[in-house]
């Protein structure tokens, strides 16, 4: 393939074969010579002082590196935002399950039981485990009130709004925690030369967040820090900030016995131990007119962080700048806050707060619906963003998305209206009931506000030997397609072939820090750059007067092993540029949030089941506007993909706390969908460009978390006619809700 | 992994006389581990004693199905895939096959066995309700010969089972007498596949112009072990089947089973949907067709 | 090989099969699981541990030509067997049906869950050569996609199911 119609074609997958043939290695595949095993040793207890450390009988504990926070050469910190999270808790622990010290063996198996042989004391102070507990105050567990940050959004003039309302409709709407539940658990190798310093290989999204945190946990110069990532078995936002903490547990060990040390968490620890999706609650105020408008409204937003702020005030940013969604609000104003608990610090998640705070948004736009008496359909066309107005941080909308048609458009492909219509006439007998539901929504992508502008963004392109080009990015492959996207783009960017193209492997050596690989940016923005990049190589060669202005591939490729041949391997570089007109007002959190928005309506068609008041999705309609697409099959399984996570986070995952511990961390207990739990879900694209965008693409990694959830709850109660503001929706909340506690025998069924 | 393979010794005997013999010569020493679909787990959880273990997957003895004009014998190492794959299984004894049907995908009814889903003695095993609807017999086998119990007389406790510590399962009896009746099986969990049930039921009966006849219901996951809801049986026996039959039937039903809350689900769920089932079992009893 | 006769006293034992195709000897723990011996004696690390609990489906192989979760069995119970791994579907560089479907359907993103789905899509086109769509949820449903939905692994079985009719 040559040329054009590289991008938009679906090219075979850069690292497809490897997959498929079980060549494909990821960091539990890799030994080094000489390596030992390395363990955690971890807080049983949510919060409190240690007292005292014992190692028990019955272990050769001569045989054991031991590694503890005095062992820290640098700074005790996993450095992110802020630098309160410890790499080893030292006098205090916050949360159970807080890693506590370190052990290493040659032989893996000895590890459990020397593990569970090492008994902690603790004098117990009493802990916070939701988030009304902690806004309470009652106990301050983290800064001065608890509190992580907030952020304060208003436009327009809200206290003015309620006089004149016809309609004030409330509600309340909550979100639990959601395990990423990538198929690799998280693993990291390390090993340490005096000399070199500090290498290390593992499962992660962002190798240069690991550069940081271990350059400050080691005390190591930028040159004496090298992360390399394998092949990475799923990420999803969980591998974002988590790799640095278990990274620097590799290399403390790897530094005290000058071995290379592997720590590979089986799925028990990796569940209970590592970060999850916040939890949320978002409480709505709307002021209606008599015709279903908008008049404007308060919304109050609040996630919990966990023990530390890790990404919390990320995350925040996001579900507030999304709480909005697709609607206009001539006024509003949203208090946002993410406020600490004593249980392992949440994450990254792919949505990363925009589920959360969408989830509350588009099940009250179908309560405002009912109270003004118009359908779900209505509400929202009466609503919809148009081009020129301006969202909740009052960016204007500058391209042509006409949602109304759009939505009209998923009306048609889930043949809304006769089903809506015989749902309800075939709902008055039976035992089981139908509905349907849809959810209209937005994600912005790139990083937020003056996000992009502060990464800097970095990408190179080399000329090979062989007449290659080889794209140079710390962005990374983890299922999503990166290398197969980035590669498309180079090769059509300069007329080469798909084959002509390379990526390297993402090692901080060899690689530019081009930004993490999170917030659906890496097609839209680095791939961008790649584009820039990949054109100056084309430069280069006709300034040096070995290209012509038009060629073909092979003699791209003669002209590229010519200039190599004379000056040697030559690299073309590109920094982010933001754009000049944009601004962002970081302290009014107002002005251009992100550079695109990709828009989408979802449909959920679903069946309650009154025998045993479990819901299955039926069929689902995943349309979404994305500017353009540059690989039709990763693209569709970016969006089946993410519908699927969206489907598990609303019906399926439940995390079951008890005294700030998860209690169900196994694949049995911890449901995800099987092949034979999804509706055949159907995706959909429309394009209308993006110049702030690769070939136009916009990020679309995140988007497809956003709508299932709501889609699915208000086809549920379109189905039962009982509201459910609350997701995971299990049978057993179903039931309680129709069988009310007062008739516990009565048979179950509506009334 | 949280056991280390050193601490345990495994043998495969190759034939039933080697492991009973075995078991006779140190009772109590020895765990049994066919499929290994319970014990592997619980090993990789780190909750398995490090033991002396003995193979008995695969033994021919244990892993053969006969079928004589009155009953079939199947072997307790048969597996589940042995099972949905079995003719007469599938056509006489469909409790059963749904049953081996249902437990967690391919690759596990490939591996786990019948005799290993009695012994483990979970509440909330699949097989289990089917075994007391066909009033299943058990044959054990010791270096002692072997001996009949009643498949309803085994579990005598939550994980309990009079299996003696030399002893095994060698086969389980069904009789061929339940192709006319009305067969209903269901199970509910949090998923489609993979999940342990939070109600699982295997019902059987016959409807004659008197009412409900020979009937059985058999319940999973709502008490210590596998229950027959031997009074709910009784009252409906001989009646016709209508909304008062089914109000009883539910009410009776309720009172004879132990439901918990726990991590899967609440007792107050189970309850209901427990009564829920055997409504929907009665009326398909009532309009379905006699089935030869 | 040693055997120790007091009890309780492990002994590492030697055990023999087939794996891809080629005779090999371990020297083991009876109790080591067979996906172990596979990923570390025999250095054959496509097949994966995702769960260690027989619900992921990871660590998928063929054992006697039944698929199982390798995970699960004790390697001993392995004892001359004929055993099938990810690295052995392809007869060389040119790719099994299946592996071929997967690539162009868009069946494995991260891959992690890959091999064991490959060798539980050929585990059911060996015994139901044209699924429908029900016959191949239900084959699957013991290996857990995080990735795809399923819906582009459904596709591709039903691809490599054509190629087979066809060819």
């Amino acid at each position: 393939m040559t040329g054009e119609g590289i991008v938009g074609a679906s090219v075979p997958r850069k690292e497809g074969r490897d997959k498929v043939t079980g060549h494909a290695r990821y960091v539990d595949d890799m030994q080094l010579p000489d390596m030992l095993y390395g363990a955690t040793v971890r807080s049983q207890v949510p919060r409190g002082k240690i007292r005292k450390i014992t190692f028990g009988p019955g272990i050769a504990w001569n045989e054991f590196i031991v590694v503890t926070a005095r062992d820290i050469p640098g700074k005790n910190v996993i450095a992110l935002i802020a630098h309160d999270q410890p790499c080893l808790a030292d006098e205090v622990v916050n949360h159970p399950e807080e890693p506590i010290l370190l052990l290493a063996h040659s032989d893996r198996h000895l590890l459990p039981q020397a593990v569970n042989a090492v008994s902690i004391e603790y004098d117990q102070l009493p802990a916070v485990f939701t988030m009304e507990e902690s806004e309470s105050h009652s106990e301050i567990i983290w800064g001065a009130d608890n509190t992580f940050k907030t952020y304060l959004v208003e436009k327009g003039d809200v206290d003015r709004i309620w006089e004149r309302a016809d309609y004030i409709v409330e509600g309340e709407y909550r979100t639990g925690a959601q395990e990423q539940l990538y198929i690799e658990n998280n693993g990291m190798i390390a090993s340490f030369d005096p000399q070199q310093g500090i290498t290390v290989w593992g499962s992660l999204q962002c190798p240069y967040y690991v550069h940081k945190a271990l350059m400050a946990l080691c005390n190591l110069a930028s040159d004496k820090v090298r992360v390399v990532q394998m092949e990475t078995g799923g990420a999803f936002g969980g591998k974002e900030e988590y790799p640095s903490m278990i990274a620097a547990h590799a290399a403390l060990l790897a530094i005290k016995c000058g071995r290379p040390v592997k720590i590979a968490y089986d799925r028990m620890e990796d569940m209970v131990a590592t970060t999850k999706r916040h939890p949320s609650r978002t409480r709505h105020r709307t002021a209606v007119s008599k015709d279903g408008k908008i008049l404007g409204g308060e919304i109050d937003f609040t996630v919990d962080g966990g023990a530390y702020l890790t990404l919390s005030p990320v995350v925040l940013s996001r579900g507030t700048i999304h709480a909005g969604g697709a609607y206009y609000w001539p006024n509003v104003r949203i208090t946002a806050k993410a406020v600490a608990t004593n249980v392992p610090p949440h994450g990254a998640f792919r949505g990363f707060g925009a589920p959360q705070s969408l989830f509350a948004l588009e099940r009250h736009m179908d309560r405002i619906a009912q109270v003004v008496g118009v359908s779900p359909v209505e509400i929202r066309k009466r609503n919809f963003l148009q081009p020129g107005q301006t969202t909740t941080t009052e960016q204007t909308v500058r391209e042509p998305i006409d949602l109304q048609q759009l939505l009209d458009r998923a009306l048609d492909l889930s043949d809304y209206q006769a089903k809506k219509q015989r749902f309800a006439k075939e709902n008055a007998m039976g035992t089981s009931r139908k509905g349907i539901g849809i959810a209209a929504f937005l994600h912005g992508a790139g990083f937020t506000g003056s996000g992009e502008r502060n990464l800097g963004s970095l990408v190179s392109v080399e000329g090979c030997a062989d007449g290659k080009v080889r794209v140079l990015v710390s962005s990374t492959e983890f299922g999503q397609g990166t290398k197969t996207v980035l590669c498309q783009i180079a090769a059509e960017s300069l007329g080469l072939r798909y084959e002509d193209v390379e990526i390297a492997q993402a090692d901080t050596n060899e690689v530019p820090n081009s930004g993490p690989t999170v917030a659906s940016r890496t097609v839209m923005v680095v791939g961008k750059l790649v584009q820039s990049a990949a054109l100056g190589i084309r430069q280069t060669l006709m300034a040096s007067g070995l290209l012509g202005d038009s060629y073909s591939a092979e003699e791209f490729r003669s002209a590229c092993r010519s200039a190599v041949a004379t000056r040697g391997q030559f690299r073309s570089w590109a920094r982010y540029e933001a754009p000049a007109d944009v601004f962002w007002d970081d302290d009014k959190y107002r002005g251009e949030a992100y550079a695109a928005f990709a828009w989408a309506i979802y449909v959920a068609e679903v069946t309650v089941d009154l025998t045993t008041y479990s819901v299955s999705v039926d069929d689902f309609v995943a349309l979404q506007e994305v500017g353009k697409v540059l690989h039709p099959v990763l693209a569709r399984g970016q969006v089946a993909g993410g519908v699927a996570q969206g489907i598990g986070y609303t019906l399926y995952e439940k995390v079951i706390w008890q005294n700030g511990r998860m209690q169900n961390g196994q694949m049995t207990n911890y449901i995800m969908p099987t092949s034979a739990d999804l509706p055949p879900i159907r995706v959909f694209f429309e394009e209308l460009g993006n110049i702030h965008g690769a070939f136009g693409a916009k990020g679309i990694g995140e988007l497809p978390m956003d709508g299932p959830a709501p889609a699915i709850v208000n086809a549920v109660e379109d189905a039962l006619k009982v509201r459910f503001d609350s997701i995971p929706l299990l049978p057993e909340d179903i039931f309680d809700a129709l069988v009310p506690n007062r008739e516990p025998h009565a048979a179950g069924g509506v009334r | 992994m949280r056991s280390n393979p050193a601490d345990y010794q495994l043998v495969a005997p190759s034939s039933l006389q080697a492991v009973v013999s075995l078991l006779a010569a140190e009772p109590g020493a020895w765990l049994p581990i066919a499929g290994g679909t319970d014990v592997m787990v619980q090993y990789a959880a780190g909750k398995l004693p490090p033991q002396r273990m003995v193979s008995i997957w695969n033994l021919p003895e244990l892993r053969r199905i006969e079928v004589s004009p009155d009953e079939i014998r199947i072997g307790a190492g048969c597996t589940y895939t042995d099972l949905r794959e079995h003719e007469s299984v599938q056509r006489e004894f469909s409790l059963l096959a749904h049953a081996a049907a249902w437990i967690g995908g391919i690759a596990n009814q490939n591996r786990g066995t019948l005799g290993g889903n009695i012994v483990n003695a979970s509440p909330a095993a699949d097989s289990l309700p089917a075994l007391l609807a066909y009033e299943a017999e058990l044959v054990l086998v010791s270096v002692r010969g072997e001996r009949r119990v009643p498949y309803k007389d085994f579990h005598t406790g939550y994980k309990k089972t009079k299996l003696a510590p030399d002893e095994l399962i060698r086969t389980v009896r069904l009789a061929r007498r339940f192709s006319g009746h009305v067969a209903y099986a269901r199970k509910v969990g949090a998923r489609n596949a993979q999940a342990i049930s939070k109600v699982c039921i295997a019902a059987l009966g016959r409807r004659t112009g008197g009412g409900v006849e020979d009937i059985r219901i058999a319940l999973g996951s709502v008490a210590p072990v596998p229950l027959r809801l031997a009074e709910t049986e009784r009252l409906v026996t001989g009646k016709p089947i209508d909304p008062f039959l089914l109000a009883l039937a539910r009410k009776t039903a309720i009172a004879e089973i132990q439901p918990i809350d726990d991590i899967r689900s609440t007792s107050r769920y189970r309850a209901t949907v427990v009564g829920n089932l055997i409504a929907e079992f009665l009326e398909k009893l009532r309009t379905d067709e006699y089935h030869p | 090989m040693t055997e120790s006769s007091s009890s309780g006293n492990p002994a590492l034992s030697q055990v023999s099969f087939t794996v891809n195709g080629e005779w090999k000897t371990v020297r083991v723990y009876p109790m080591e699981r067979l996906l172990d011996t596979l990923r570390h004696q025999l250095a054959l690390t496509g097949t994966k541990e995702g769960c260690g609990e027989g619900e992921c489906g990871s660590c998928s192989v063929l054992l006697n030509g039944a698929l199982v979760n390798s995970c699960l069995v004790p390697v001993l119970q392995a004892k001359g067997a004929d055993i099938v791994t990810i690295e052995g579907l392809a007869a060389g560089p040119q790719l099994d049906r299946v592996q071929e479907a997967f690539l162009k359907c868009g069946g494995a993103q991260c891959g992690i869950c890959t091999p064991g789905m490959i060798l539980a899509a050929h585990h059911l086109l060996q015994r139901k050569p044209d699924p429908t769509i029900e016959e191949i949820r239900e084959g699957l449903s013991g290996n857990l996609c995080r990735c795809t939905g399923y819906i582009q692994i459904f596709e591709a079985v039903a691809e490599a199911a054509r190629h087979r009719a066809a060819t």
